[in-house]
């Protein structure tokens, strides 16, 4: 078999304002039918332009060509495995793509009336059911625009219910293999954070929580699966040691792709969880934004739930824009609508049976790659992992070869790199998830690329050392890139 | 790596010169080779009080932030001001030229927690078995 890496024709391209010719211009208008103004004449001097906009000027061929040339440098999930862990870079289907150009949903308006919205209410009241009903939890938020958005939100209902009963509490236990955005949301909340080790298993046992939980802890974050791609199995017992103190259990369901069907969180004792719908109801990552996080809730929580809520009412749909306990707005209209239209024309297609049978498919690709790469590269981890799986850099290491130049040398071969140095608890860590996206043969030439890097570590430690070869950049100065930031273009 | 003798380390990876009623403190070899090329240094300001094991600076390399820690408590008397402009020093020379604070001890006790250069090396070897 052979993998896809090759050498193709991939063009330089330099700054849009490195080809920039005086008085080129790259659109025509029409003579106007109104006199023209001077600025000038009309503008009051302190809002005007005191030199003229250092704007690249250019031709319609040359901008288009520039960001062809551009995005044929990149890498997407369209051409080809993306196994970054943790991000869970899953293909996007073309027909969510569609759903959201609906014409309805891309041109309405934010600040239409809801008698004007009932089509894009109804949707999102589905949707938020529907995620309810796949975690076990009563209400969702859709608003939240990314999946650490979802947990400020989360942490403030949090620190609003005990705020409420008189006491924010202090505290919030989160483990060490908790994904790394939940204690800085803790923190945000104005909570000390309790880092918790997980045991040899790669988890949380209930008596480690039992030894730090008091009356001052607000709640447990815990990331389940954790970024180990484990199962917390002692999830159902740890939720009742924090619920005896009066503390809640904040759920990081991120990586619920593994769960789907499977596991209801909600009924495991979990009072909030987020989701992550560019991670798990594939829509687009896009760059960091726009994302979705939706937060569900367990009942007691209801009143905290931010604004606006959407209300059926004898077969209508309201926008209540208040509420007295509500911690009120944390995004401006609807969110990022179009991820939400994306997200349920995602479970509408499936159903069901589609989803929990993504959530198999995606377990089964991770441990089948799992179980190639073992012996080739050291699993820190022995326990069975569901939808992601970590290996080490500890037998490379013997020959100065280290998880950076592995992942390098793996862009020779045609795949993008997997999640290097994350999580934390592993040293030279190795994360890597498939996903449900892709058949076996492509999991099957990513085994045979890792094996063969795996043996010319052994062989021809240099080769690893020295990569990539083939790619359009070898390998970047990444400390000089962070040392001496450029941000700025100058002449 | 090296690990010199006349130094105590903590479990966080930091390490210690005591002299007098003096501190200086900095990370460990093996903590600048964990992280990588550092590229990023936060100090504390020089009068502030750190406390034994709680976070009193960040160091940023390519790979990865991270929180040092104080080994001991007292009240930070001098910085290595040069070192944030150039961080790299730390992976060249953790030791001497990438000291990062010196603090005045507050409670000499607290030096019965530190490790020395053999206790250090078994632990890391334990850590990373
Ligand atoms: C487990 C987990 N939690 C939280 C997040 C943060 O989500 P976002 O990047 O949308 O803010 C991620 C992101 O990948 C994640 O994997």
């Amino acid at each position: 078999m052979s993998t896809p890496g090759a050498t193709g024709l991939i063009l330089e391209e330099g700054l849009l304002f490195e080809q920039s010719v005086p008085g080129r211009i790259g659109f025509s208008l029409p003579a106007p039918d109104v006199p023209e103004t001077d600025p000038k004449t009309k503008l009051s001097k302190n809002i005007l332009r005191q030199k003229e906009a250092a704007l690249p000027e250019i031709s319609e061929v040359d901008s288009v060509r520039h960001f062809v040339r551009l995005s044929q440098q990149n890498y997407c999930k369209d051409a080809g495995l993306f196994p970054l862990g943790s991000c869970t870079m899953k293909y996007n289907p073309k027909t969510t793509e569609a759903a959201a150009r609906i014409s309805g949903f891309a041109n309405s308006h934010p600040l239409a009336s809801p008698e004007a919205m009932q089509g894009n209410l109804k949707l999102i009241y589905e949707l938020q059911n529907y995620l309810a009903e796949i975690s076990g939890m009563d209400f969702v938020t859709p608003w939240p625009a990314a999946g650490s958005h979802g947990e400020l939100t989360g942490m403030l209902m949090i620190r609003a219910y005990h705020t409420a009963k008189g006491n924010p509490r202090k505290k919030v236990i989160i483990p060490d293999s908790a994904h790394g955005t939940n204690p800085a949301s803790a923190a945000i909340c104005q909570y000390d954070v309790v880092t918790l080790p997980s045991n040899k298993d790669g988890i949380l046992t209930a008596d480690a929580v039992k030894a730090v939980m008091d009356d001052n802890v607000a709640a447990l974050m815990v990331t389940n699966p954790n970024t180990l791609g484990i199962f917390e199995e002692n999830i159902q017992e740890i939720c009742e040691i924090v619920h005896k103190k009066g503390g809640l259990v904040y759920c990081d369901g991120a990586n619920l792709n593994a769960l789907l069907g499977i596991v209801k969180l909600g009924e495991a004792g979990i009072d909030v969880l987020h989701f992550n719908l560019h991670k798990t109801f594939s829509t687009p990552h896009g760059g960091g934004g726009p994302g979705a996080g939706p937060v569900g809730v367990k009942k007691k929580l209801e009143p905290f739930l931010p604004t606006p809520l959407i209300i059926k009412e004898n077969g209508t749909f309201k926008v209540e824009r208040e509420r007295p306990q509500s911690i009120g707005r944390v995004k401006a209209y609807f969110g990022n609508f179009g991820m939400l239209v994306r997200a349920y024309a995602y479970i509408r297609e499936f159903g069901p049976q589609g989803l929990r049978h993504i959530s198999e498919m995606a377990v089964l690709n991770s441990n089948y790659i799992r179980k190639g790469l073992e012996g080739a590269y050291h699993l820190p981890y022995s326990k069975p992992s569901l939808h992601e799986c970590v290996f080490s850099d500890k037998f490379q290491k013997e020959k100065e070869i280290k998880t950076l130049d592995i992942s390098k040398r793996l862009m020779d071969y045609g795949f993008h790199p997997f999640t290097i140095y994350f999580p934390l608890i592993v040293h030279g860590a190795m994360m890597i998830e498939p996903t449900e996206s892709e058949p076996k043969a492509s999991l099957d030439q990513f085994i045979e690329a890792m094996q063969k890097i795996a043996k010319e570590c052994e062989e021809n430690p240099e080769l690893v050392k020295k990569a990539p070869h083939n790619t359009f950049r070898s390998r970047l100065d990444e400390v000089k890139a962070a040392r001496e930031l450029k941000l700025r273009w100058t002449v | 790596m090296e690990f010199p003798d006349d130094l105590k380390y903590t479990k966080e990876h930091e390490w210690v010169r005591v002299k007098g009623d003096t501190a200086t403190m900095g990370v460990s070899d093996y903590a600048q080779e964990q992280l990588g090329d550092i590229v990023y240094l936060e100090l504390p300001e020089e009068g502030e009080e750190i406390e034994k094991g709680e976070p009193f600076g960040v160091v940023e390399s390519v790979k990865a932030v991270s929180d040092i820690y104080g080994a001991l408590t007292g009240k930070v008397v001098e910085i290595n001001d040069p070192l944030t402009d150039n961080p790299e020093t730390i992976n060249e020379d953790c030791y001497e030229e990438g000291w990062l604070i010196r603090v005045k001890i507050a409670n000499p006790k607290e030096m019965e927690d530190l490790m020395d250069a053999a206790q250090y090396q078994a632990y890391i070897k334990e850590e990373t078995a």
